[in-house]
């Protein structure tokens, strides 16, 4: 049923707030601001009452689907389960109600919290200081590069070149290129790793650095990762850590043993936090020695048992955020870590690898698989077998929503055709992914019998396919009143 | 404790169906020489209940202020309990960015009215579906000036939030602009500086209205100079104060940002906070970032999608106009509901209030020997000059529960003895005198 816009509920002079009222002497408004400053029409907000809007955003809600209610394989988007202890935590008063700006004796708690998760983040990154300004992944990318161009240019070296795999994620290059980077595209091969002879051949002393999500994007692991990074290294070129799939190596590898000079965390993936439908995330940057004098300002630092904000740093890149990163979500992300500790962390490692690994050998048999290894945390497989009857990935999709799934990330990686990126993650039970196997194998079969039923899919959600090409022809971008 | 539900049952029976002999084995393409052959250094896992203590013992150690008259960037304003309530919908805060528009129709619905929203407080034409916060935003919105007019020359003003012009410039550096600064003169741009440094490459001015200093800009005439010579006018403003104040569209701002945050989320230590952004119709396709559209479903019922995604980095890759994918959603959530329980009547009520109290305690300062730096009117957020060490006047105010004003000498040299008090409607008549009285007792 059609949820009428909450702007059409109005109803002029109802209220859905009571607010505080003005208990000091008034004065005319037009004596404290000039006429011409004052807004002459109000802006056309709704008019509702608490329980109209109370209703209206929950009938919202409910045409959403999230985590708590089903399983997300949304590959390299990391969709685990948010435990509910990491919401209680947040949800202090006393977190909430802090002021960036407070004297830093009455915020101790809130900057050693900072403190310590940034120590248990370089610990499993292997890297030796980080930043939390960064709010999300795509963010980090950004504030890694820009640390790495400074790097540079403070040794004279003036480089232009990044290189990119061709599996990556889009925000990598659009990353570079915010940072003024050329974007230098690196072919996998046939293991869907990065190709070393044409990694060999791209490599010069104009590399500024590589980005790499390792295992990447395909959910393989770079077996040839210390090959690469002495490449990279040996042309003076930096490595940039995409975090984007660290979930499979918690405990297992770090990324600065590997190699890696940045490494970007998304905690709203590997560590836990809700994605907000959409956002807000966090995405901390932590970075070997000899690049953390480029950090942004300010750090957190202790001295003498007291937590302090240091922004006495020469060399900073600067500001990314305007305050110290998103905090409410780093509450969440410490109290996820606390909760498993060293041991807890690896096995969510161990165990999403596994129902992963168990997901592809049992779905080998029905789509393509176009590389037979082995996965990490998530795998690709190809609808291109369906395609033979006129089935693609986007029906696929959509048809597994029916069976009551949200549907795995599709058409990504670029290099797959029809691909379907399927992540498990270890917050799964076996029930829940042979149910998902279980709906996969069916749709396989209709594709073959009834293909129509898949390519009219969904059928059972509350509207059917959209038209996106009508929304993007025919932009309506806002509510407008009628006259 | 851990949030895994297969048992070590379930992990054999899995692990005969992969054919491996230990879960080690699926990880044998991990060389051997960087694998961690030891365990994490990390703090033992804790279980449900000590966790809660733990967090509670951190909790401790942070003192809210019983009163704050802090902002500059974060403001304390009352959010009704219902905000809390609806962002807490799992449904809401377990999903994710909105690709698959069937399983999403509750986010996509309340971003097109959290657009709608922002496009009616801004009196622009569109609005995106949320940036990271204010500085980010802003930064974007220079870039897309920019870009948008071929120039290089980006004008910001000293007026400016001191990390916000840090941002533009973190974000700008490495972009070949050229960020030219304006000084202030009585606490606002000088307009003749404007004259001086507008020229036929300028791409923007960066307008702050109220200013850091709280104090109102003359927005119309500054459009009107940086229009003339064909730059843009990016407007920085404070949502609340467009319940009371001209809105950039009718002052002929281009693109209008802001910091969402007084939109109903919490001060949270500076984040996770909201930046909004609007432009008016011809820079749509410039805009960074997500956009929610209306259209139609295969039946002709309407629905919502994200749209214009040629614009977006899963597209265009280093072509996008921005690389933002994460945004803030939840936060724009908060900030839609947050407009829709206050209301058209509400939003000039809050912030009516807020000038009124800010007002009440400017005067009331002034009295005990405080005085006010600057003429120019202002909304919620003034600077005054204290008789004594801004620093002494906060831990005298501490001691009492009360959260000072900021003190501005480490941002501006010259002005060492500023503080930059905010009041919003949440204060009271009662503390607003607590607060004067505890300063009198000091002088």
């Amino acid at each position: 049923m059609r949820q009428p816009f909450i702007f059409e509920l109005s109803s002029p002079g109802r209220r859905g707030a009571s607010l505080p009222p003005c208990d000091v002497p008034e004065e005319k408004i037009s004596d404290l601001i000039p006429e011409a400053m004052l807004r002459k029409s109000p802006p056309r907000l709704p008019e509702v009452s608490e329980v109209d809007a109370v209703r209206h955003f929950t009938r919202l809600s409910r045409k959403n689907y999230g985590v708590d209610i089903g399983f997300y394989p949304l590959g390299s988007c990391t969709m685990k389960y948010n435990p509910k202890v990491s919401e209680r935590a947040a949800s202090f008063q006393s977190f909430l109600d802090i002021h960036p700006y407070q004297d830093e004796e009455t915020v101790q708690g809130a900057l050693g919290l900072m403190y310590d998760l940034g120590k248990y983040l370089c610990e499993i990154a292997g890297v030796d200081d980080i930043t939390f300004q960064p709010a999300a992944g795509a963010h980090g990318e950004l504030t890694g590069l820009a640390m790495i161009k400074a790097y540079h240019s403070h040794r004279g070296d003036d480089r232009k070149k990044v290189l990119i795999p061709d599996s990556a994620h889009g925000t990598n290059p659009a990353s570079a290129a915010l940072c003024g980077y050329e974007v230098v595209k690196v072919p996998s091969n046939e293991r869907g790793g990065v190709d070393i002879q044409a990694l060999r051949d791209l490599t010069d002393n104009s590399i500024a650095a590589l980005m790499l999500t390792n295992p990447n994007t395909l959910g393989l692991f770079e077996e040839d990762i210390l090959e690469i990074a002495e490449i990279v290294h040996g042309n003076g070129g930096l490595l940039y850590y995409d975090g984007a799939n660290a979930n499979a190596i918690l405990g297992f590898a770090r990324p600065g043993d590997m190699g890696f000079d940045v490494v970007h965390f998304n905690l709203h993936k590997t560590f836990s936090t809700p994605h907000g439908g959409g956002g807000p995330g966090a995405g901390p940057v932590g970075v070997k020695k000899n690049l953390a004098p480029f950090l942004p300002a300010p750090t957190v630092e202790k001295k003498d048992g007291k937590y302090y904000l240091d922004d006495d740093r020469p060399l900073t890149i600067g500001k990314v955020s305007t305050f110290y990163g998103n905090f409410n979500v780093l509450v969440k992300a410490y109290t996820y870590i606390r909760a498993l500790g060293a041991e807890g962390l690896k096995r969510v490692a161990e165990i999403s690898v596994l129902n992963a690994n168990y997901c592809m050998e049992r779905l080998e048999e029905y789509y393509l698989l176009p590389y037979e290894r082995r996965c990490m945390h998530e795998f690709v497989i190809s609808a291109n077998k369906q395609k033979r009857n006129g089935v693609k990935a986007l029906d696929i999709a959509k048809r597994l929503m029916d069976f009551g799934f949200h549907p795995p990330t599709i058409y990504f990686p670029l290099i797959v055709q029809e691909a379907l990126m399927i992540e498990p993650t270890e917050t799964e039970s076996k029930e829940t992914l042979d149910a998902f196997i279980e709906a996969m194998i069916n749709i396989a079969k209709e594709a073959e019998e009834t293909p129509e039923e898949v390519l009219e899919a969904p059928h059972t959600t509350p509207l059917g396919r959209l038209d996106e090409t009508l929304a993007a022809r025919k932009p309506d971008l806002r509510w407008i009143p009628n006259e | 404790m851990d949030f895994i539900p297969n048992t070590r049952l379930d992990e054999e029976e899995l692990l005969k169906v992969v054919r491996a002999s230990s879960i080690d084995e699926l990880f044998e393409d991990i060389p051997e020489k960087i694998r961690l052959r030891r365990a994490l250094e990390l703090p033992p896992s804790l279980d449900e209940n000590s966790l809660i203590s733990h967090m509670e013992d951190i909790a401790r150690d942070v003192k809210k202020g019983s009163a704050i008259f802090l902002g500059a960037g974060a403001y304390d304003h009352f959010i009704p309990t219902a905000v809390d309530h609806i962002i807490s919908r799992s449904e809401f805060y377990t999903s994710y960015t909105p690709y698959q528009p069937e399983l999403s129709q509750g986010t996509l619905q309340a971003m097109y009215e959290y657009q709608s929203a922002i496009c009616e407080l801004t009196a622009l034409d569109v609005a995106n579906a949320s940036m990271y916060d204010g500085g980010s935003a802003l930064a974007e919105a220079a870039k897309m000036a920019a870009e948008a007019t071929g120039r290089k020359k980006i004008l910001i003003p000293k007026s400016l939030h001191p990390s916000y012009r840090q941002v533009v410039d973190t974000y700008l550096a490495h972009m070949g602009y050229i960020l030219q600064e304006i000084e202030y003169r009585d606490g606002v741009i000088d307009l003749e500086l404007i004259e001086e440094k507008v020229d036929d490459d300028t791409a923007c001015l960066l307008l702050q209205q109220p200013n850091f200093f709280g104090s109102l800009e003359d927005a119309l005439g500054i459009s009107e100079i940086v229009h003339r010579s064909g730059a843009l006018l990016v407007a920085c403003v404070n949502p609340i104060s467009l319940g009371l104040l001209q809105p950039p569209g009718e002052y002929g701002a281009d693109i209008a940002v802001g910091e969402g945050q007084p939109l109903g989320l919490h001060l949270n230590f500076g984040g996770p906070y909201l930046g909004f952004m609007a432009c008016s119709q011809k820079l749509v396709r410039r805009l960074p970032g997500r956009i929610v559209g209306k259209t139609l479903d295969t039946a002709g019922k309407e629905g919502f999608v994200l749209t214009l995604q040629t614009r977006e980095q899963h597209i265009r890759r280093e072509k996008a106009t921005s690389n933002i994918c994460s945004n803030s959603s939840l936060c724009a959530l908060a900030a839609v509901v947050y407009l829709s329980l206050v209301g058209k009547e509400g939003l000039r009520e809050v912030a009516t209030t807020s000038l009124q109290k800010a007002h009440y305690t400017a005067s009331s300062l002034q009295k005990i020997g405080f005085e006010r730096l600057f003429k120019a009117p202002f909304f919620n957020e003034f600077v005054m000059d204290s008789p004594i060490d801004p620093i002494k006047v906060n831990e005298v105010l501490l001691k009492e529960g009360i959260i000072g004003g900021l003190p501005l000498g480490r941002y501006y040299s010259e002005l060492p003895n500023a503080m930059l008090f905010c009041v919003t409607e949440k204060r009271t008549k009662e503390e607003i005198d607590r607060l004067v009285r505890v300063l009198e007792g000091i002088l």
